[in-house]
């Protein structure tokens, strides 16, 4: 057996295994090597996957326990494009353009690192129109659904609770969407305006955790309320 | 790039020039954390008021009428919710982890003290919203401090107008508030520790609220969940938790939901919420019992331990407060298990404080006085907890006195002995100057003989069975005439102690004008807020250095030092030892 000695700076030795782990999370100052805004914002995303758990648990509680049966989402979201019928198109479109800024957010997070400020700012402003056409296509969803009589307390496929939930979850999470790009493009201000020489990058990286956040949860969404 | 860290660096601090912005908008922790604890006392009174106005017209049914039954169970919602979330949440999180966070941990300001100041700002909203709904047509809602549908939201319960629009929106308000203040509470103990503050050097008052914040953080988005999604079913008429329903004769549009689903998760928020208050107390009381009895805490990584691990196991135990509601029968074996098991580190925790004064030099000052009367409380309330976390037990009791005794024992009582053994702790620092002792004394006393002449008779009138929530028990055959005349006298000592709060008040305005001068360190603390080069302390907190650390915070009557007590952050070149 080889003993594995780890040193701090300080010279002294450090313990391993669970007792390591605990010292390393509670050595002074600082917990986690990273801008306090960041560790502020991986806080508040733990808190906000708490609300979005809850939403998408109750929808799936409500889903299961209601007496009337559920609408096929696949015959709801249809489209009839260029003659053809086909089932979650729009979806799938939304989806791919949301996946899609978080490339350009990734993108943006680099260049900011490498202190490219107008690249930065192009890349910030893409994912942000990237976004802002994502809330244009769910308000296009909404209404079509309106149109074709889907209220919150009712509608003419099945369960009132699809509509409820549909509604309710949808709109949250666009709410996070348009919140998102409205805080984007203050972001993308400031970095043209080079606030951010100075201080460092970190604000960009910052807002882009919020944006893939709010992108893993449309996965679950997509996977929960339109392939279920 | 070599990396800097933040704590090093240099934090800029906003520069107050006019009164208002020193006071009103102001950024330090400290005048918010004074903010947040005036609102809260303020809005506190109110539901005292409800709380007396409510045992005078139980006490005296025949020949008082001063509220009508609506008004009663109106009055019943807005004690409670008044009391657990917009008084004891908002005094213990908002004020003293407002106030005591940066102090404690050697920070100049909370990390983020423009998001701070909103916090403050947006409860205050919060408490406008709910106390306007006073005044709307039909009045607050009525539908008991927990909500539940299909009753909360459905006609003839009374406040169905606008009450419970305006409680759903201000919780809603609140939880907005809190995760703006939670998030900097948080993020200030993992990332603003000065040097040498390791997380196990920190108070127990601060792991307590920081242990406290984080399940605030997790459990109010089941709170904000759902009251978006009441608020939904009562104006929009969707059918979340409401199921098909007949009322007053006519058959609703509802249809289809779940008023379980409510209950899972309200009290998915509502049981870590009883230990988002508890937490922070026992932290507190910690601190206080240590100080006071110049000895250092019993097993400080145990009760670090106890106090992380009851946050965490305070998740998987909400649904032993649903064992009557019609869930599934078998849960009930998981939750009362879960529920036992949270005995655990609470044992262990009483157990250390009472170790903790065990052979130590005990000063009955009225800080300590406090805290040791909070033992007593906690281990009475504690101790009927057992009884109700078993569904056997549970199923007679449930919804009768016993409960209402229970719930305000521990959760109650305990906490609100603990709020006013920290403000006599820490007014000194807090205003600079000395309270009263005698008059202190006095309000401990009455305060704790009286808080127990008030719950102890509720145990038996739950044991008789007499149910909660009633407005009056005349006519029911088998409440005995001797219950009834405890009920009066539960109403006496009811008033009596809500009279000696008067004492409470008395004293701290009395003591903030002609007080004498407290010093720097009257209690001779080791913890940093005690070690501020100004008292009260000014804007930044510390000197042009920040503090450094050196040993942990409960260095008192070490054998050979020359002093009861060691700063946390007096070099140890300066600690004097006695020649052995």
């Amino acid at each position: 057996m080889t003993e594995t000695v780890i040193a701090n700076p300080a010279g002294t030795l450090l313990a391993e295994g669970l007792p390591g782990i605990v010292e390393d999370w509670s050595a002074d100052k600082q917990t986690f090597q990273v801008h306090w805004g960041k560790a502020m914002m991986w806080i508040f995303l733990l808190s906000d996957t708490f609300i979005f758990s809850c939403f998408l648990t109750s929808y799936m509680s409500v889903r299961a326990t209601t007496t009337v049966p559920w609408p096929n989402p696949s015959e709801v979201f249809a489209l009839t494009l260029f003659g053809q019928h086909m089932p979650l198109i729009l979806i799938a479109i939304m989806t791919f353009i949301r996946i899609s800024s978080r490339g350009t957010m990734a993108m943006a997070v680099n260049f900011g690192y490498r202190k490219d400020r107008k690249t930065t700012a192009l890349l910030i402003l893409a994912t942000a129109a990237f976004g802002a056409s994502f809330v244009g296509m769910q308000a296009f969803e909404w209404t079509k659904l309106i149109e074709e009589g889907v209220r919150p307390w009712g509608n003419p496929m099945g369960a009132a609770q699809f509509g409820s939930c549909f509604f309710m979850i949808t709109g949250f999470h666009g709410a996070h969407v348009s919140i998102g790009v409205i805080y984007l493009c203050t972001v993308a201000f400031k970095v043209y305006r080079g606030d951010f020489e100075k201080s460092g990058y970190a604000a960009v990286e910052i807002a882009g955790l919020y944006w893939h956040f709010v992108d893993l949860v449309w996965v679950f969404i997509f996977a929960l309320f339109y392939l279920w | 790039m070599t990396y800097v860290a933040l704590a090093d660096r240099g934090q800029e601090l906003s520069h107050p020039k006019s009164f208002i912005t020193k006071y009103i908008w102001s950024q330090d922790h400290k005048v918010i954390a004074i903010q947040y604890g005036l609102i809260a006392i303020a809005v506190g009174l109110v539901a005292l008021g409800l709380s007396v106005t409510m045992r005078v017209q139980l006490g005296f049914p025949e020949s008082v009428s001063i509220i009508d039954p609506s008004e009663y169970m109106q009055f019943v919602t807005m004690h409670g919710m008044i009391m657990v979330i917009y008084l004891l949440t908002a005094l213990l999180l908002g004020g003293f982890g407002n106030y005591l966070i940066p102090l404690m941990v050697g920070a100049r300001d909370m990390v983020f003290p423009y998001m701070n100041m909103l916090s403050v700002w947006v409860y205050l909203v919060s408490v406008i919203i709910l106390m306007a709904s006073f005044f709307v047509t039909g009045g607050p809602t009525g539908a008991g401090w927990t909500l539940y549908p299909p009753q909360a939201i459905l006609f003839g319960t009374p406040g169905a107008e606008w009450g419970i629009i305006l409680m759903l929106v201000s919780l809603a308000v609140f939880i907005v508030a809190f995760t703006m203040g939670g998030l900097n509470y948080v993020t200030t103990v993992l990332q603003a520790r000065t040097r040498g503050m390791t997380m196990m050097r920190m108070p127990l008052s601060v792991w307590g609220i920081f242990t406290a914040t984080i399940l605030g953080l997790l459990a109010f988005p089941a709170l904000l969940v759902s009251a978006i999604m009441m608020l939904l079913d009562r104006l929009l008429g969707t059918s979340f938790f409401m199921p098909a329903i007949v009322h007053m004769g006519e058959q609703t549009a509802y249809g289809g939901g779940s008023p379980v689903l409510f209950q899972h998760l309200f009290w998915f928020f509502g049981h870590p919420e009883v230990y988002i208050v508890a937490l922070p107390a026992f932290g507190i009381v910690s601190d206080l019992l240590s100080v006071h009895a110049r000895k250092n805490i019993f097993g400080y990584r145990m009760m670090v331990w106890a106090i992380v691990g009851i946050g965490g196991l305070s998740f998987i135990v909400w649904a032993h407060h649903m064992y009557v509601s019609g869930m599934n029968p078998y849960f009930g074996f998981f939750f009362a298990t879960t529920t036992l098991i949270i005995a655990v580190p609470t044992a262990i925790k009483v157990y250390n404080w009472v170790l903790t004064l065990w052979q130590g030099n005990i000063h009955l000052t009225v800080p300590m006085l406090f805290a040791i009367g909070f033992i007593f409380t906690f281990i009475h309330g504690g101790l009927t907890g057992i009884f109700l976390g078993n569904v056997v037990v549970d199923l007679p009791l449930s919804d009768t006195y016993f409960v209402v005794a229970h719930f305000l024992m521990v959760m109650g009582v305990s906490p609100i002995l603990v709020v006013f053994g920290a403000i006599y702790h820490w007014f000194p620092k807090v205003t600079g100057k000395m309270f009263n002792s005698t008059l202190g004394k006095f309000h401990f006393w009455f305060t704790f003989l009286g808080t127990y002449s008030i719950y102890l008779p509720m145990h038996y009138l739950g044991f008789l069975g007499v149910p909660r929530r009633y407005y009056a028990y005349e006519g029911i055959d088998f409440i005995p005439e001797s219950a009834l005349a405890m009920n009066t006298g539960i109403t006496v000592a009811a008033i009596f102690v809500a009279a000696t709060q008067i004492l409470f008040f008395v004293n701290m305005i009395w003591s903030l004008f002609k007080g004498k001068p407290a010093g720097p360190n009257p209690w001779n603390a080791t913890t940093l807020e005690w070690q501020t080069p100004q008292t009260p302390p000014i804007h930044g907190n510390w000197g042009p250095e920040l503090p450094q650390v050196y040993r942990w915070a409960y260095e008192y009557s070490v054998p050979g030092a020359d002093k009861d007590f060691t700063p946390q952050n007096e070099p140890p070149a300066d600690v004097e030892v006695a020649a052995s």
